[in-house]
């Protein structure tokens, strides 16, 4: 019989319930409450940063919505909450993610990881047995990224108030380069750097709700080895997480006097990828990754960049897939060109099929 | 919807009910409408079920046809 | 396979078609219904290609979701927040159409209930079996390729006395409206593109009267761009040798007699019904009803539904005339201004085969 966790009334901070009747927000055009399509990390989400959260605060550093924050003294700091269902999946489990997500957004924006902090909010009546696992997982997974679990929080909430485990964990890494993505322009190479969609794939599996099975693992890796590109002509990294390879590079396009275009057939898929997208109609260029980054660099220096990822385990299926353009298309726009010889425009995520895939 | 893919079939039993295989994802169908399907046909499978068998001629047909309009292209 | 997308076939298959159109002085105006071809045509940058070529691609009434009218969603919605202990189970699609009374999505559940997306009939069997103590309500709707698998789903329920589970059903024939928009005269059409699995199911025999009866060309097309290009392809043949049809341009999977046992299926269960369409109002036998022997695993039976379709839709939602094929999406006042995927005003932005939310994603200029 595995010991359960038990519930003990928390001492500070008072709860509230999560489904109170008067905990309304506003949301655009669904009424006057918080549907799942929120935190999908499409365009409601970012209508919602917009008018919820930077209206609240002030800060100039929230003004791009980054990833992570640039501090004075050279530190960047970052945080996430992370409530995947299953727990666990082909490739990995919350732990594994919770510590890559943090590292990756840091590795981003151009800091090196150091140190995490670790908040478990955790569902009265958890098998302790689970428990354990993901605290090992999540030691390997800080191991494996050279990071420290410095601090951190423990929760214990009635049955039914949280779904068996979230956790969020925030980080802080030493500022190594600045993104420069004013500096982006025409005929910059788009790199990704490997397989589209593999974890939101195994997540979804992992639900049992299709009658599918496949091989597919979750890619959710830390991507340290992206790093050194920093110093190598990187002008601009992200992870490709919620929303997809379409939604976070059509968030660069935006910003940009020029489009950018990828093309389709370079976009590198695994097979499991492949049949799912046509056996399940999702699209992988909105289908989220743990463990792959999406960068830009000038031409000249596409191709060592290339080979330099691909000279690590995590990146060998790297690729130039696109470039900077300002001959087609109009400024702003990101652009696919189609396999069939068409060309046309993506749209960043709206609204989500797949809820808590991270 | 019509969303529907030509996968090959890897299992089937007494109920009709088995496993086809598509690029190496395995999903689960009914063939109950499809009376000669066996295990190593092509078939069609839409929401959960096999409506049509793929035939192995004419698929054959269409790509050489195709296949001579690229050679055409070359001339 | 890949030869279906290679680039240099489609660009020769393309100037085929170019050179036909030509002859018979273009643009020549076609019509698919197939929610499934449209979206071929548009995510493949098909529909600009064969403009350049002289061919007009029309989308017709070819999504399920889209045609059926706001009363069957309600229905649907009024037993997931009415009924307690129910599971509503149907296609992702079908609970972000938006209605009066909000979408499936939307809809706080009754008691113990609960909504749940399925991507088969099977799957809410096995619910109903999984969970006795809880009603399961399937709300299933398609045209005929998918009909037959409801079908069977409930003969299933039937011999096992599955004592928990019903359909509300919403099912469709193609071929009845093609003829309602052909004597409505509302098109100038050359032309029609045939569903490829719809017509796995019912074969060719279904359309003879378009070719026999208003003198047009069409041809059965499959879901890839080389399909789609090689129908297009022969309904111009016929155009030029004046001699209209009913071809089969996707032969590796549709027999001229469709599938036999899939009809007997149907024939089965269910029983031909007049049906009111979204945009396209009353069409005589367009539609199937749960047949009497199978009575008990009818929804609308079962928990005395009142369904009345007429009443219906969202203030200035137009997708009834996009379903006619009258109105192209750009040409919709509310198409990417109020009307857009994350707030939709109608099914035709919903669904992923809706006409608009195609053009939206894929052919937006």
């Amino acid at each position: 019989m595995s010991a359960r966790i038990p519930y003990e009334p928390p001492t500070r901070i008072k709860l509230r319930a999560a489904a109170a009747p008067n905990s309304r927000a506003k949301t655009g055009g669904q009424g006057a409450r918080i549907s799942l399509e929120l935190g999908s990390g499409g365009r409601l989400m970012r209508d919602f940063l917009r008018r919820h959260i930077l209206a609240s605060f002030r800060s100039p550093l929230l003004r791009d919505l980054p990833d992570a924050a640039a501090l004075k003294a050279g530190i960047a700091f970052t945080t996430d909450a992370y409530v995947v269902d299953p727990l666990f999946f082909p490739g990995g489990d919350i732990g594994r993610l919770a510590v890559n997500g943090t590292v990756n957004d840091l590795v981003v924006s151009g800091a090196v990881p150091q140190s995490l902090s670790l908040a478990l909010i955790l569902e009265e009546g958890l098998a302790q047995d689970v428990l354990k696992k993901i605290l090992s997982s999540i030691k390997s997974a800080a191991a494996e990224a050279c990071v420290e679990i410095v601090t951190g929080d423990t929760k214990v909430v009635r049955q039914g108030q949280v779904d068996k485990m979230f956790i969020v964990t925030s980080g802080v890494g030493k500022i190594l380069a600045r993104p420069a993505p004013a500096k982006v322009k025409p005929g910059d190479a788009v790199i990704v750097t490997g397989n589209l969609g593999d974890h939101s794939l195994a997540v979804l599996l992992a639900r049992g709700d299709f009658s599918l099975s496949s091989k597919v693992k979750s890619d959710c890796a830390p991507l340290r080895f992206l790093l050194p590109l920093w110093k190598q002509g990187a002008l601009w990294m992200r992870d490709i997480t919620r929303g997809g390879l379409a939604t976070i590079l059509s968030e660069l396009a935006e910003r940009l006097p020029y489009s950018v275009m990828i093309e389709e057939e370079k976009i590198p898929l695994s097979k499991p990828v492949r049949a799912a997208a046509e056996l399940l109609g999702v699209d992988p260029l909105y289908l989220a990754c743990e463990g792959r980054a999406v960068l830009v660099v000038p031409a000249h220096k596409a191709k060592t960049a290339v080979k330099a990822l691909r000279r690590h385990a995590l990146g060998r299926r790297a690729a130039v897939i696109g470039r900077v353009e300002n001959k087609v298309g109009r400024p702003g726009e990101l652009l696919l060109a189609t396999l069939a010889g068409g060309l046309r425009r993506l749209e960043p995520l709206t609204s989500e099929l797949l809820p808590r895939i991270c | 919807m019509c969303l529907a893919v030509p996968a090959k079939i890897v299992s089937l039993d007494e109920n009709r009910e088995g496993e086809v295989d598509y690029l190496g994802t395995r999903l689960k169908a009914n063939f109950t409408l499809l009376e000669e399907a066996k295990p190593g046909d092509w078939v069609i499978v839409h929401a959960g079920y096999a409506i049509s068998s793929m035939d192995e001629k004419e698929a054959r047909e269409t790509l050489s046809l195709l296949r001579e309009l690229a050679a055409a292209q070359d001339k | 396979m890949k030869e279906f997308r290679d680039r240099k076939i489609l660009a020769g298959l393309l100037r085929s078609i170019r050179r036909r159109a030509e002859q018979l002085g273009p643009p020549l105006r076609m019509m698919e219904v197939c929610g499934t071809h449209t979206m071929t045509i548009h995510r493949f940058g098909l529909q600009p290609l064969l403009e350049q070529a002289g061919v007009i691609m029309t989308s017709g009434p070819g999504c399920p979701v889209c045609i059926t009218p706001d009363a069957y969603h309600e229905a649907a919605i009024g037993l997931l927040t009415g009924r307690p202990n129910t599971i509503l189970a149907t296609f992702g699609d079908m609970t972000r159409v938006p209605t009066r009374q909000g979408s499936l999505q939307t809809a706080i559940p009754a008691p113990g209930s609960r909504l749940k997306i399925v991507y088969s009939p099977r799957e809410a069997l096995e619910t109903a079996r999984q969970d006795p103590g809880r009603e399961v309500v399937f709300f299933g709707v398609g045209f005929e390729t998918t009909i037959p698998s409801i079908a069977l789903s409930i003969k299933q329920a039937a011999g096992e006395s599955l004592a928990n589970f019903s359909v509300l059903s919403a099912l469709w024939l193609i071929p009845p409206p093609l003829r309602a928009i052909l004597e409505s005269g509302e098109l100038r059409l050359q032309g029609f593109l045939y569903p490829g699995h719809v017509s796995a199911i019912i074969g060719l025999r279904p359309y003879a009267f378009v070719a026999e009866e208003f003198g047009l060309a069409g041809a059965v097309a499959g879901f890839e761009p080389a399909d789609i290009l090689l129908a297009v392809s022969s309904v111009l043949d016929q155009i030029l040798r004046k001699k209209p049809a009913v071809a089969n341009e996707y032969g590796r999977v549709v027999r001229e007699e469709g599938n036999s046992r899939a009809q007997a299926i149907m024939e089965e269960v269910l029983e031909v019904k007049d049906a009111y369409w979204r945009g396209l109002g009353l069409i005589p036998r367009s539609g199937l009803k749960i047949g009497k022997a199978f009575q008990a695993w009818d929804a609308e039976e079962r928990h005395g539904l009142k369904l009345k379709p007429e009443s219906s839709e969202l203030p200035g939602c137009r997708c009834g005339e996009v379903l006619r094929g009258v109105l192209p999406p750009p040409g919709c006042g509310l198409f990417g201004r109020k009307c857009r995927p994350e707030s939709p005003l109608g099914p035709c932005m919903v669904s992923l085969e809706g006409a608009c939310l195609v053009y939206y994603k894929y052919s937006r200029k």
